[in-house]
């Protein structure tokens, strides 16, 4: 039912680099054909059978909730795992904005291979053709699972679904509920998921942690968790495993990110063999509510959404002390409408934050600190009315006024970019499996479809697609293979992974310091944020690969975690995570120093336009950075996947 | 600001807990509440005390882990506002503040404010779902729905699960919970049919985990912090009549 379009062919073949421990496995076929074909090709699983195997999953988010109520529908006994106290609250559920989809409701020209091209831009080249066209292909069938769980997207009068836009795009793709998308999809996985839980199929796990996985033969067999009310450290073994964890934004301690949002479970996973591919990739978001002290414990994210209404602008003058109302209109500068004007305030979240970062440099931005821009809707409310800007945007609004204290109907909002979404991850094939085969890696965990760059309302569409669709059948085809030995809990491998995380455990609480956790874990966001943040160069990235192993000398010397490991210990968790936040920060650092070109969220100083756009440099780093742990994260070893453009030509991205 | 503090501190779920009072100096106005126990926190710390267990997680509103009663009012009494979402602007300098767990029979400490909702998770498992099974679904445009029911059902969608309606309830009821489940897939064409067995085992098993039962004060409603309406609970008891006369039956 959409109308494929293709742009002109013009491929430019970069640098040969792929080394075989990073065989993306891309299915033969013309693009199109590639998923069908693949699907029919992998192989099966009987029904009779699927009971005998049991696949573990981890994280109880959209690509996590909605993978366990799949393969638990077909069959397979499923055993998830999520840190929060229900699976309903994993961190999908803050998502605002909403989903996209190639359904051409609105009959703009939108189609699969739009979506697709739309993404691989956004990306800035540096995502994988197959896997994205897959997403692209999915996103249609997600809708209309999603309606029929009875997810209550918003509809215009005839009962029909409404779409709005979304940056990145030039077509209204985006289904939204309200701005609670993320939680309206959340709760219809996580009613997939209880139905199974009822039906005894899932044997769900909250308020547990997954501490390591557990490889046996080279197949990742199980994982190791830890109670986090009794403190039981505990084995569970499975012919499969799923990493559907969420990303590592809060290595930056401030972020968009909810405060238990963490790296352990796929870092762990790292050291146990699965490599980490473009940690460096960090997506900033433009529209989120600026800092307001030293006592801030997390950022707040306006939904990008906001800007298909609202006007971004700082004053002209550096340094104007001037109210936003007593400035007149020629003494404004909207500087993404002036920059971009065929996106204007809907340019992608990395060109809108650096652009946000270039006017508070030059001393134009507003509010305490400077840091911060107007998100202006005073036309909008004149154009629409107060009320239908309350209809679209009244969640975020009152949001906006309880954090702040400040009406957005009255004054315009202050936005300033934060630390939202990580595309890097663990490095998987196009069956979505990391390097240790058998380990699954799902949505934000793994580093798959966005490339440098997401763009708005492909989270949730990436994660439900991974969850619903992709994983059950790579899985099943995986199981189907066979070769699996039955192993229990007796085995060496098994007893040395429980140990190690008892051992780790206890020396928290042994080391008796004089720092909290949090104490390091603020200093190494600050460490971050300042060197391997909106912008990065070779110096400061230097600086912080220095600065890093001494915190973290210092974090395993001088911690303090009071209490026991037998009960709930909220520090000990905390502990856990930030001593897993360390050593990846390392790693972001030296990805980003090796990457010395800019490409999407990934600015480095050093190669910009004349303009002061990012310059990529396709013709040496065109590939996929795959880090392999060798047991320290400054000796990780590179592998790099090169990515071929068979279908969309390497163009420098323009969205003026 | 200076604020001082009672807060419920019990070791564990089969300890005795009590009221702890403590000050908390340097509170700025522009803290979350959250933020505030933050600080506090990192005060006993530093003297060698073990912090305060708290739930917590987006702070932002919406994943529903956060929720303690304060002074006397869960999630603070702020209209439309979770715990984590109340401001320390809410408060004076020298205030007395103080700050309990959910209490339900229902609703187990664990510890300190940290309490088991799994009682919740166990109603949505009873019934709270429409049967799709992934692949099965028909284009998502074959079948609309009046803009009145989608958004009505979309507010009882909203429910983030935090348990302020029970914990604000003199009879530690979750019937708003229960009701805006019920309400929100009821008033979908694809909730139709399931609709009856729903809400039978829905409630069926909000008694079975010892919530109480609704005597229409309206606390909960007053408390949610999505601004869940009571008319919820009206529609909930319709569904439920109807149900029962029909034995649970979708046929009349």
């Amino acid at each position: 039912m959409t109308t494929e379009i293709k742009p002109q062919i013009d491929v430019r073949q970069p640098v040969e680099y792929t080394d075989a421990r990073v065989n993306a496995n891309i299915p033969a076929g013309p693009i199109e054909q590639k998923w069908s074909k693949h699907k029919f090709e992998m192989k099966l699983v009987n029904p009779s059978n699927r009971r005998k195997y049991t696949v573990i999953v981890v994280g109880t988010g959209l690509a996590g909730g909605a993978a366990a109520a799949t393969m638990a529908e077909m069959g397979y006994n499923v055993k998830a795992f999520c840190y929060q106290d229900s699976a309903r609250r994993a961190h999908s559920i803050a998502a605002q904005g909403g989903i996209n989809a190639a359904k051409n409701y609105r009959n703009d020209g939108d189609s699969v291979y739009r979506l697709f091209y739309d993404t691989i831009k956004g990306g800035d080249f540096r995502a994988r053709e197959a896997n994205v066209y897959r997403l692209a292909e999915l996103s249609v069938n997600i809708i209309d699972q999603c309606v029929a769980q009875g997810v209550p997207f918003a509809r215009e009068y005839s009962g029909y679904l409404d779409n709005r836009s979304f940056g990145g795009a030039q077509v209204s793709r985006t289904f939204y509920a309200r701005g609670q998308t993320g939680q309206q999809l959340m709760l219809g996985a996580y009613q997939a998921l209880s139905r199974q839980v009822a039906a005894g199929n899932v044997d769900l796990n909250e308020r547990t942690e997954m501490l390591d996985v557990i490889v046996i033969d080279g197949r990742a067999r199980g994982i190791v968790t830890r109670d986090m009310v009794t403190g039981k450290i505990e084995s569970h073994l499975a012919d499969a495993v799923v990493l559907a964890t969420g990303g590592y934004s809060n290595v930056f301690y401030l972020s968009t990110n909810a405060k238990g949002c963490n790296v352990t479970a796929t870092w762990r996973a790292h050291k146990r063999g699965a490599f980490f591919a473009n940690p460096c990739y960090t997506q900033i978001h433009p529209t989120c509510i600026p800092v307001s002290g030293d006592h801030q414990s997390k950022l707040t994210l306006m939904s990008e959404s906001l800007r298909n209404d609202g006007r971004v602008w700082v004053p002209l003058k550096a340094g104007d002390p001037r109210s936003p109302d007593k400035i007149p209109e020629n003494e404004r500068d909207y500087y993404l409408e002036r920059r971009y004007p065929s996106y204007g305030n809907l340019a992608p979240r990395d060109i809108a934050s650096r652009a946000a970062k270039v006017v508070c440099d030059e001393g134009r931005g507003v509010g305490p600190g400077g840091l911060g821009v107007y998100l202006d809707f005073t036309a909008a409310i004149k154009r629409l009315g107060e009320s239908t800007v309350r209809e679209r945007y009244g969640n975020l609004f009152d949001m906006y006024e309880r954090i702040t204290g400040e009406n957005p109907y009255k004054v315009p909002m202050r936005i300033y970019p934060a630390v939202h979404y990580t595309m890097g991850g663990l490095w998987v094939d196009y069956n979505l499996m990391s390097t240790i085969p058998g380990l699954f890696v799902g949505g934000e965990a793994n580093f798959s479809d966005h490339g440098a760059n997401r763009l708005g309302a492909s989270a949730l569409m990436q994660g439900l697609a991974d969850g619903y669709f992709v994983l059950p059948a790579t899985i099943s085809n995986y199981l189907a293979q066979g070769g699996l030995e039955k192993v229990d809990t007796t085995h060496s491998a098994v007893q040395e992974a429980v140990q190690s995380v008892t051992a780790q455990t206890q020396k928290f609480l042994d080391i008796k310091g004089t720092r909290t956790v949090d104490s390091f874990h603020r200093e190494l966001g600050k460490i971050m944020w300042e060197y391997c943040g909106m912008s990065r160069t070779d110096e400061g990235l230097r600086y912080a690969l220095q600065r890093i192993p001494e915190l973290r000398q210092q974090f395993w010397s001088d911690l303090r975690v009071l209490g026991s490991g037998d009960d709930l210990n909220q520090e000990l968790e905390k502990a856990g995570r930030v001593a897993d936040f360390i050593e990846l920060a390392e790693l972001m650092c030296l990805d980003a120093l090796e990457r010395a070109e800019s490409c999407g969220g990934h600015f480095r100083e050093e190669s910009q336009t004349p303009d002061g756009e990012a310059l990529r440099n396709d013709d040496e780093y065109c590939y996929v950075a795959a880090w392999e742990h060798t047991g320290e994260p400054s000796k990780a070893v590179l592998h790099r996947e090169t990515l071929h453009f068979e279908n969309i030509h390497l163009a420098q991205r323009s969205y003026k | 600001m200076k604020i001082t503090v009672n807060v419920w501190r019990q070791k564990n779920a089969s300890s005795k807990g009590q009221l702890v009072k403590y000050l908390v100096d340097h509170v700025s106005p522009d803290m979350s509440f959250l933020e505030m126990l933050d600080i506090l926190n990192q005060q006993l710390m530093a003297k060698g005390e073990e912090p305060v267990a708290f739930d917590h997680d987006c702070r932002e509103g919406i994943c529903g882990s956060c929720g303690v009663v304060i002074n006397g009012l869960a999630h603070g009494g702020q209209l439309a506002t979770t715990t984590c979402q109340l401001h320390m602007r809410k408060f004076k300098d020298g205030d007395n503040i103080t700050v309990e767990p959910w209490r339900a029979n229902a609703f187990p400490v664990i510890k300190d404010l940290v309490v088991d909702r799994g009682s919740f998770d166990r109603i949505i498992q009873a019934g709270g779902f429409i049967s799709a099974h992934t692949g099965s679904a028909p284009d998502a445009n074959g079948t609309p729905i009046p803009k009145e029911n989608a958004d009505l059902a979309f507010e009882g969608a909203q429910c983030i699960g935090c348990g302020a309606c029970v914990a604000a309830c003199p009879n530690a009821s979750a019937m708003l919970f229960t009701s805006a489940k019920v309400g929100h897939l009821g008033l979908l064409p694809q909730g139709q049919p399931e609709r009856q067995q729903r809400v039978l085992k829905m409630v069926a098993q909000m008694d079975a985990e010892g919530f109480g039962g609704c005597t229409n004060i309206g606390e909960c409603s007053a408390a949610c912090p999505k601004e869940i309406g009571l008319h919820f609970i009206g529609r909930l008891n319709r569904d439920l009549l109807g149900a029962t006369l029909r034995g649970g039956s979708t046929v009349d």
